[in-house]
């Protein structure tokens, strides 16, 4: 899977709800149809963020895990 | 996201108790729900007003019940007690030390977090009145003093209402 992302923020460290919080507030900046790549090793936040998107009204494009780094792809909707 | 939250309904917080271990999760629910876009709002009440409360200012009140009482009720963010295995105040260090290790932002960095992301944080005029506070005893992240029908009228518009 090849998705190039405008943005990356890196939430890595960070645990359940920051990672959310730090994802709404850099998706808030950025514009509709924008692709945010969101790296994080929350287990929480595998869950979470995608249900995030979904109320939001963003689009989870994909979600990968490498070693403890799971990357979410979310475009602004 | 302004636009999100206007079709959202929001969610309501009473934070009755002044304990770190409950303030934690109000303030975990209302970061968590505003960053979905819902409007928050945290009706502090009784020993709640303690997390407002600023540091330092230990005499407080106008007459000397009063003042007793906000001395040995003293309390700010970074000094609360735990609901649970307070152990004179050994608790909450250990609590915090536990979650710094886990990176879980303090309590004061989510009364700042929450404002950011546009929480309203409101004191009871009541409460404040019976124990003698003012609103120049509480943090600037205190957004207004409101009273209990005023509480009433944001709360039946959320879908959300907690009591903690």
């Amino acid at each position: 899977m090849k998705i190039t992302a405008d943005k990356i923020l890196d939430a890595r460290g960070l645990c359940c709800p920051m990672p959310s919080v730090k994802t709404a507030l850099t998706l808030e900046a950025m514009g509709s149809g924008e692709v945010l790549l969101v790296l994080t090793d929350d287990p929480v936040s595998k869950k979470d963020l995608p249900i995030w998107a979904e109320s939001t009204g963003n689009t989870l494009l994909g979600l990968t895990e490498e070693g403890r780094t799971i990357s979410i792809y979310l475009r602004k909707g | 996201m302004e636009a999100l939250r206007e079709a959202k309904k929001g969610v309501t917080i009473v934070l009755f108790s002044g304990e770190l271990d409950k303030a934690l999760a109000a303030f975990v629910i209302a970061t968590a729900a505003a960053s979905m876009g819902m409007p928050v709002s945290i009706f502090f009440t009784f020993w709640g007003l303690n997390v407002l409360k600023k540091k330092g200012g230990l005499i407080r009140g106008r007459n000397w019940m009063q003042r007793m009482l906000n001395v040995v009720n003293y309390g700010h963010a970074r000094r609360l007690a735990l609901s649970k295995l307070n152990m004179m105040g050994m608790g909450p260090v250990m609590l915090k030390t536990m979650m710094s290790a886990k990176r879980v932002p303090g309590l004061d960095e989510f009364i700042r977090t929450s404002s950011a992301l546009g929480v309203k944080l409101y004191a009871c005029e009541m409460s404040m009145s019976v124990m003698g506070l003012s609103k120049d005893d509480f943090i600037e992240e205190c957004s207004d003093v409101i009273g209990a029908v005023n509480y009433i009228s944001i709360a039946k518009e959320s879908d959300i209402n907690l009591f903690i």
